[in-house]
C-alpha cells in the first residue's frame, strides 16, 4: 500500500518536471526554430550597412540587459508596433504627395503568442546578457521632470522628435516610438544606450548627440513620464 | 571616434542610410520625418541654396550638427556615425545632388 502511494506521487513529481522541462525546451526550441530567423540572437551587431538593412527585427542577444520581462510577456501575445516605418526604415518608405510616406503594405506584423508560449519565450530572451560590460546597475537615478519641461527638451532643446514619436501619430517615424518606452526598456540600458549608441549597435542611425550626463538622466525621466501618462 | 574604425561606406549608402529619413528618398528635404517638425530639413536638389554653401560648412553641419552653423538642434551631429573621409565624401555626393558648387549654379 504504501509502496503504491511512493510510486504515485512518485509519477507525479515526475510528470510535474517533466512538464515544466517541456516548457522550459519550448522556450528555446522556439527561439532557434521560430524567433532566429528575423532576429539576432547570437551576437554582434551588424558592422557593415547591408548586413543592418537585412535585419528584420531588433537584436535579441541582448534582450536580457534592454526590456523588461513582463513587457516581454504581455508584449509577445498582443504585438503593437514600435517602429511606426518598420526595419529597415527606408524599405518601407515611398514618395508622397506632400513627403515620404510609410508603405503601411510592407510592414510585417509580428507573430501572437499564447501566453505560455510567452512566458517561456521571455524567460528565454531574458538570459541573454551580451554585453553587460556596457551596463552598470544604478546608472539611472530615479527622479521626476514635469511633462511640459521634459517635451521643451526632448524636442525644441535636443531635437530628438526629428525621429521619434512621443504619442500616436505625433513626431518622427524613422525611429522607434518611445512614449511606450519605459514599459519597455531597462532604464539603466536607456542611460547606456542614450550615453553612447554606437557602442550597442554601430551602424544605428541613432546620432550620438553627447547629451550631458544631467539632460541623459532628465530624458529618461521624461520618458518615464510619458509612460505614466498613457495609462 | 568610435573605436575599432569599421570600413568606410558608399556616399550613396550612407545618404540612403542616415540622410533620407529627413532629407528625403530623392534628397528633396520631405523626408519621412518630416510632418511634424517645426522647421524643414534643406532640400539637397536646391541648387540655389547649395550654391551658397561652403563645402567647409556642409562639412561642419554632418559632423557637429545644425547648432554648429546656426542652424536648427533637429539636424544631428554625425561625427560618431561616420569617418571624416565618409563626410567629405557626403559633401561631394550631395553637390551632385543639387548640381551644384559653392558659389555657382542655381
Amino acid at each position: 500500500m504504501i509502496d503504491a502511494v511512493k510510486i504515485f506521487l512518485g509519477a507525479l513529481v515526475l510528470s510535474f518536471s517533466a512538464l515544466a522541462n517541456v516548457a522550459a525546451a519550448d522556450g528555446a526550441a522556439m527561439l532557434k526554430d521560430d524567433c532566429a530567423a528575423c532576429h539576432n540572437l547570437v551576437g554582434p551587431a551588424p558592422v557593415t550597412l547591408k548586413a543592418m538593412w537585412g535585419r528584420k527585427g531588433p537584436d535579441l542577444f541582448y534582450a536580457g540587459n534592454k526590456y523588461k520581462e513582463a513587457w516581454l510577456v504581455q508584449w509577445l501575445q498582443k504585438p503593437t508596433r514600435i517602429r511606426p516605418a518598420g526595419m529597415f526604415y527606408a524599405n518601407h518608405v515611398k514618395p508622397g504627395a506632400k513627403a515620404d510616406e510609410v508603405d503601411a503594405a510592407t510592414l510585417t506584423v509580428h507573430p501572437v503568442l499564447g501566453e505560455s508560449d510567452a512566458k517561456a519565450v521571455a524567460g528565454e530572451l531574458m538570459k541573454r546578457t551580451a554585453r553587460g560590460d556596457l551596463i552598470k546597475q544604478g546608472d539611472y537615478q530615479t527622479g521626476s521632470i514635469a511633462l511640459s519641461m521634459g517635451e521643451m527638451l526632448f524636442d525644441k532643446f535636443r531635437g530628438c522628435l526629428a525621429c521619434h514619436e512621443i504619442e500616436a501619430g505625433y513626431g518622427g517615424r524613422s525611429g522607434p516610438e518611445l512614449y511606450t518606452a519605459a514599459q519597455r526598456l531597462q532604464e539603466d540600458w536607456l542611460v547606456s544606450f542614450l550615453r553612447n549608441p554606437q557602442a550597442w549597435d554601430p551602424k544605428t542611425f541613432m546620432p550620438n548627440k553627447h547629451l550631458s550626463d544631467t539632460d541623459v538622466q532628465k530624458l529618461v525621466h521624461y520618458l518615464r513620464a510619458l509612460g505614466a501618462e498613457k495609462k | 571616434m568610435s573605436s575599432p574604425a569599421l570600413a568606410n561606406e558608399s556616399a550613396v549608402d550612407n545618404y540612403r542610410t542616415y540622410c533620407t529619413q529627413c532629407h528625403g528618398l530623392q534628397g528633396n528635404g520631405k523626408g519621412v520625418n518630416v510632418r511634424d517638425m517645426s522647421v524643414q530639413p534643406r532640400d539637397h536638389t536646391d541648387a540655389k541654396a547649395m550654391a551658397g554653401r561652403s563645402d567647409d560648412d556642409l562639412f561642419k553641419v554632418i559632423k557637429e550638427g545644425g547648432l554648429a552653423i546656426d542652424k536648427s538642434v533637429l539636424m544631428p551631429p554625425w561625427g560618431d556615425t561616420f569617418s571624416d573621409e565618409e563626410i567629405h565624401e557626403l559633401v561631394q555626393h550631395m553637390r551632385t545632388l543639387c548640381k551644384c558648387k559653392y558659389g555657382k549654379g542655381g
